[in-house]
């Protein structure tokens, strides 16, 4: 059972994260008109690095959702951040 | 014959205890394990061996134990395969026990002549034999006389297990002299230690093996460490296995509930592991070294230590290292004549043993056992026999570095200690004592001490835990594949050194594969006291060294942990909550029969259980007919909120939303990203900034997650929230011709005339007090009104509604009625009617693919190839054109006209028509919506039914009823 740090309520156990997909990952612009080639890139296809990753997870219990660097092969959890922006007025 | 001493050993002579073995009767004393027990009564077969049914007997004393294994049936608690070794016999409890693999009994099993076919059982032999006619023909009676212990199907715990957690800075497995040291020196340095040992008291092998620690007796030692260990705040668990390490340094831990306590299945979180967890001596191999009375030095040690059990009075101990000369000692002072074979030529000890008169046969082997069932003489490699009632072997001992292994360590073959040492360190774990290939008492003290030196900071202890005497001058004994006769390297999996080498011959090399070949190691003992005579074996017939073979993984658990203590509270009800409607004991009250809806326990119909059929055709027709009132509580209700409401639920749904005036709805599919309809249910617009998101009982929780993930990924999260408001609304639905009659009476404060409120609107009114919205859907095709209240008001209108409606003869709807009047309806179900394919336009709804501007979420994925391809599966209807039989739900469409039949499409859904007076069917189909009217041949388990495709909508296609 993984420890995972949720910038907002702090370290619980891994069943309390749902894993949301790689960061960095952005969805292509334009609706209908992406190109073909993009749009698959987003929909099938994953980076799948092993050692060092950054990825998106939500912390179900208080449904925000955050990014996560970890090591997949050591389980490590290096760094774990909020994706809130300043807010518009 | 008894082998229990007068005197000596931790047992209570003066609390006998009796228990059955095999359906006999025996006794015991408090403090016995099952096994000495056995052993003190003389009895020496205990079981029989897995494949070829040979009698064996107790072998080892502990966990590692391979024979031993019994079904208990404890105060009718039963337990399959437990370990006799492991197993204490307790005051006041009732213990039957009875042999594993033999019928009728160990002693007298049928099926020993099976041991003359064991050449026909080797390795992979059902790859091999029993091939003609066919495997089919053998394998019933095969499987019945293999495997272990029986399981009682019908057994259950009385309670879950509830797990229990716990947290501290030092976790000392295992309470022997390094893990006692290391737990003191954390402890008065001020970390809170916590000791887990899986023995009732502390001391590990100082309980048989004694010695003067730190210069006192042992048993002084031990007490007095725990008191400080205690007094500084530190804490035991007894009986407890720690049995795994997991991510984090997870340590998991099951503790055997005793005196009548609950089993416990701990999960412990310490910040540094201290693993001192011992060492598991190693068998001898020589032929014939399975029977009966052959036992390892050790356990004969501690059964004459800790319960004072001679296993023989004439002793043959056979070894390649120094430890059995203080176990040969202790049998000749307890009076049993005792001979030492040695495979070395000089050892430390043999002198004394000489002297102290024990016979010592200096660099001699033994090289078969004799005898008939148990042991009689142990033969040496010389020729030489000696006579012998038991025989106690050590092959050297492998450090038990299962949780080192798990926690990703890696083992090294140390060629002077002959054993599998840790490698490098692990982060957060330290292996100490015998577990780390030390084996004299001082090293193991200064080990466990070293350990907790280093973990605050001490350079030099961190690399003292890496130096290791040799203590035990172990000379190498390693089977030879190429003797004679049979010699076992797992005894619990039945499995000799010829299966090794023929897993050699036939190209196995690397010792993982050879483990699933052979079963080497495999087992509920997993190979505790096979693993590193298996991979020898394979090293000496493949011609390599034992580093280069290496070890198999170890993984959890270290011994078998019950299923239901795995399972602790994720089981039944708790693991897969039932959820209830506010309205439960109403429709109980009217004689409801309930059925399992995606998790909600909610009506199926109402009436007598076994009228289910004609309970629905009622229920349909007074829908039709007059009105009738349905719960569509569990229907989700999620609201969303804020300046961004409108833009929000645009990209979220297929259809515009943005465009729909206050208190107006809209029906909505939701889609996935590859286009794929994920969801549907219409959507309301209660004022600018705030939406009810509708959707399938089932799927609340997944399109809540959905909608808060992309409201944090696509939109500022201040300026949209979303609120699943689905357990504060119960929602009943008037349906049917009178349904408007009956709102009206209700007095709700909404003006009820079409004009005001037409087909797809919604009004905000009051009922008893509190808020209550009225909105018009209809899932049946018949006028609605769908009548929120907040939960706690359930009750009240449903009494009301039935009150009111009494005259003009309401009744209330089930779900599997309104599954037939949506049917009759065309409508589609999200996941009965619809699947991993089915995208918006095959459901008919092609308008905002062709028009809609702007982006929402799968819209890309609707213009691909295969999205916009002409032979896409469609939503239609099916009439059986023979007979009046529903069409079965599955059946598919065949396609007879290319090389091969070709399915085209299946009946997602089917039932008879109350109001159609015929069968109706609906499904998805090729082209179906340019097919109408087609015959078709629907095929299904071998049967072929001829049909016609037909429009979804089987009644009222124009909707008049809606506004009737």
């Amino acid at each position: 059972m993984q420890l995972f740090p949720c910038p907002f309520c702090g370290t619980r156990d891994e069943t309390e994260f749902r894993f949301l997909g790689e960061a960095d990952k952005l969805r292509p612009a334009g609706g209908a008109d992406a190109s073909l080639a993009a749009w698959t890139r987003y929909l099938y296809f994953q980076r799948n690095r092993k050692g060092r990753v950054a990825e998106i997870w939500s912390h179900a219990p208080c449904g925000e959702t955050f990014r996560m660097e970890r090591d997949n092969v050591t389980h490590v959890v290096t760094a774990s951040a909020s994706l809130r922006k300043e807010s518009a007025p | 014959m008894s082998r229990r001493l007068p005197t000596g050993g931790a047992v209570d002579r003066a609390r006998p205890i009796p228990f059955s073995f095999d359906g006999r009767a025996y006794q015991g004393y408090a403090g016995d394990t099952l096994a000495s027990a056995l052993l003190g009564a003389g009895v020496a077969v205990v079981g029989r061996s897995f494949k070829t049914h040979r009698p064996r007997g107790v072998w080892g004393h502990w966990f590692e134990e391979p024979n031993a294994f019994v079904d208990l049936i404890r105060d009718g608690r039963r337990e399959p395969n437990a370990r006799a070794t492991t197993t204490f016999l307790e005051e006041g409890v009732a213990l039957a026990a009875r042999s594993i693999n033999a019928a009728p009994d160990a002693e007298r099993d049928r099926f020993a002549f099976f041991d003359r076919f064991a050449r026909f059982l080797p390795s992979g032999f059902y790859y091999k034999t029993f091939l003609w006619p066919s495997w089919k023909v053998f394998e019933p009676a095969i499987r019945a006389m293999a495997g272990l212990g029986r399981i009682d199907p019908q057994w259950k715990p009385a309670a879950p297990f509830a797990p229990r957690n716990r947290r501290c800075e030092v976790l000392v497995v295992g309470a022997g002299p390094s893990g006692l040291a290391a737990a003191r020196a954390a402890a008065e340095a001020g970390m809170g230690v916590l000791v887990v040992d899986d023995r009732p008291a502390p001391g590990g092998s100082l309980l048989y093996r004694g010695g003067a620690p730190d210069g006192a007796a042992a048993s002084a030692w031990v007490a007095e460490t725990v008191a400080a260990i205690e007094a500084a705040g530190g804490a035991f668990l007894a009986n407890a296995t720690a049995y795994g390490v997991y991510d984090h340094n997870l340590v998991c831990a099951f503790q055997r509930g005793v005196a009548g306590a609950a089993d416990t299945l701990w999960r412990i979180r310490p910040r540094h592991i201290v693993v001192a967890a011992g060492a598991i001596e190693r068998p001898l191999l020589f032929d014939h070294n399975d029977r009966p009375g052959i036992l390892s030095a050790e356990a004969g040690l501690a059964y004459l230590k800790q319960y004072g059990v001679l296993v023989g009075e004439r002793v043959v101990v056979a070894a390649n290292n120094d430890s059995v000369y203080a176990v040969a000692a202790a049998l000749r002072e307890s009076g049993a004549t005792v001979t030492i074979v040695d495979c070395r030529q000089t050892a430390q000890g043999m002198e004394a043993a000489a002297a102290a008169g024990v016979e010592v046969r200096r660099g001699e082997r033994v090289a078969h056992a004799e005898g008939r069932g148990a042991i009689r003489a142990a033969r040496l490699a010389s020729g030489a026999a000696i006579e012998a009632d038991a025989l106690l072997v050590s092959g050297g001992f492998d450090p038990t570095v299962h949780l080192y292994c798990q926690a990703k360590g890696r083992t090294v073959w140390d060629e002077r200690l002959l054993a599998f040492v840790p490698g490098g360190a692990v982060d957060g774990l330290a292996v100490v004592g015998a577990a780390n290939g030390v084996f004299s008492l001082a090293g193991a003290l200064a080990q466990g001490r070293a350990a907790i030196a280093a973990l605050r900071g001490d350079g030099a202890a961190r690399s003292a835990l890496g130096e290791r005497e040799d203590a035990l001058a172990a000379a190498p004994a390693w089977p030879d594949a190429k003797a004679s006769g049979r010699a076992w390297v797992d005894l619990q999996s039945d499995m000799t050194v010829k299966d090794v080498a023929l897993a050699a011959r036939e190209s196995y090399l690397s010792i993982e594969h050879v483990k699933r070949y052979t079963t080497l190691g495999m087992a509920t003992d997993q190979g505790k006291t096979s693993g590193v005579n298996g991979v020898a074996a394979l090293a000496l017939a493949t011609g390599r060294e034992i580093a280069a073979v290496g070890t198999t993984t170890y993984r959890p658990p270290f011994t078998p942990v019950p299923m239901p203590a795995l399972a602790g509270m994720r089981a039944g009800a708790l693991l897969n909550p039932v959820r209830r409607l506010p309205l439960e004991a109403r429709h109980r009250a009217h004689a409801a029969v309930f059925d399992d809806y995606g998790g909600w326990l909610r009506p199926a119909f109402y009436g007598e259980a076994g009228a289910k059929a004609e309970a629905i055709a009622r229920e349909i027709r007074l829908a039709r007919n007059a009105v009738a009132i349905f719960d569509g509580t569990p229907l989700g209700k999620i609201e969303v909120i804020g300046p961004d409401a409108a833009a929000f639920v645009d990209f979220n749904s297929y259809m515009t939303m943005s465009t729909l005036q206050p208190g107006r709805i809209r029906y909505g599919l939701l889609l996935q990203e590859n286009g794929v309809v994920f969801d549907d249910g219409v959507i309301a617009r209660l004022d600018a900034q705030r939406f009810v998101v509708s959707c399938s009982t089932s799927h609340v929780a997944a399109v809540h997650a959905r909608l808060e993930d992309w409201r944090q990924d696509q939109f500022d999260p201040s300026r949209v929230y979303v609120h699943n408001a689905t357990a504060h609304w119960t929602t009943l639905t008037v349906s049917g011709p009178l349904s408007r009659k009956l709102v009206e009476r209700l007095e709700l404060g909404v003006d009820l005339a079409d004009a005001a409120l037409p087909h797809m609107a919604l009004a905000q009114g009051r009922f008893a007090g509190d808020a209550a919205r009225v909105a018009r859907v209809s899932f049946t095709g018949d006028r609605s009104y769908e009548i929120s209240v907040r939960a706690a008001r359930a009750e009240a209108l449903l009494d009301r509604l039935l009150e009111a409606g009494r005259e003009l003869g309401v009744g209330l709807l089930g779900v599997e009625a309104l599954m037939v009047l949506r049917a009759e309806k065309g409508y589609f179900v999200v996941g009965k009617d619809t699947n991993g394919t089915t995208m918006p336009h095959d459901l008919g709804f092609a308008g905002p693919r062709e028009k809609r501007a702007g982006d929402f979420i799968g819209k890309r994925s609707l213009f691909t190839e295969v999205a916009s391809a002409p032979d896409r599966r469609q939503w239609v209807g099916f009439e059986p054109t023979q007979g009046r039989e529903p069409l079965p739900c599955g059946a598919h469409v065949v396609d007879l006209a290319g090389p091969r039949p070709r399915s085209t499409g299946f009946v997602t859904s089917s039932y008879a028509s109350p109001t159609l007076q015929r069968p109706i069917a609906l499904g998805l189909v090729e082209r179906g919506a340019a097919r109408i009217g087609e015959t078709i041949t629907l095929q299904h388990l071998g049967r072929k039914f001829p049909a016609r495709i037909a429009p979804p909508c089987a009644f009222d296609p124009k909707g008049e009823r809606l506004h009737a």
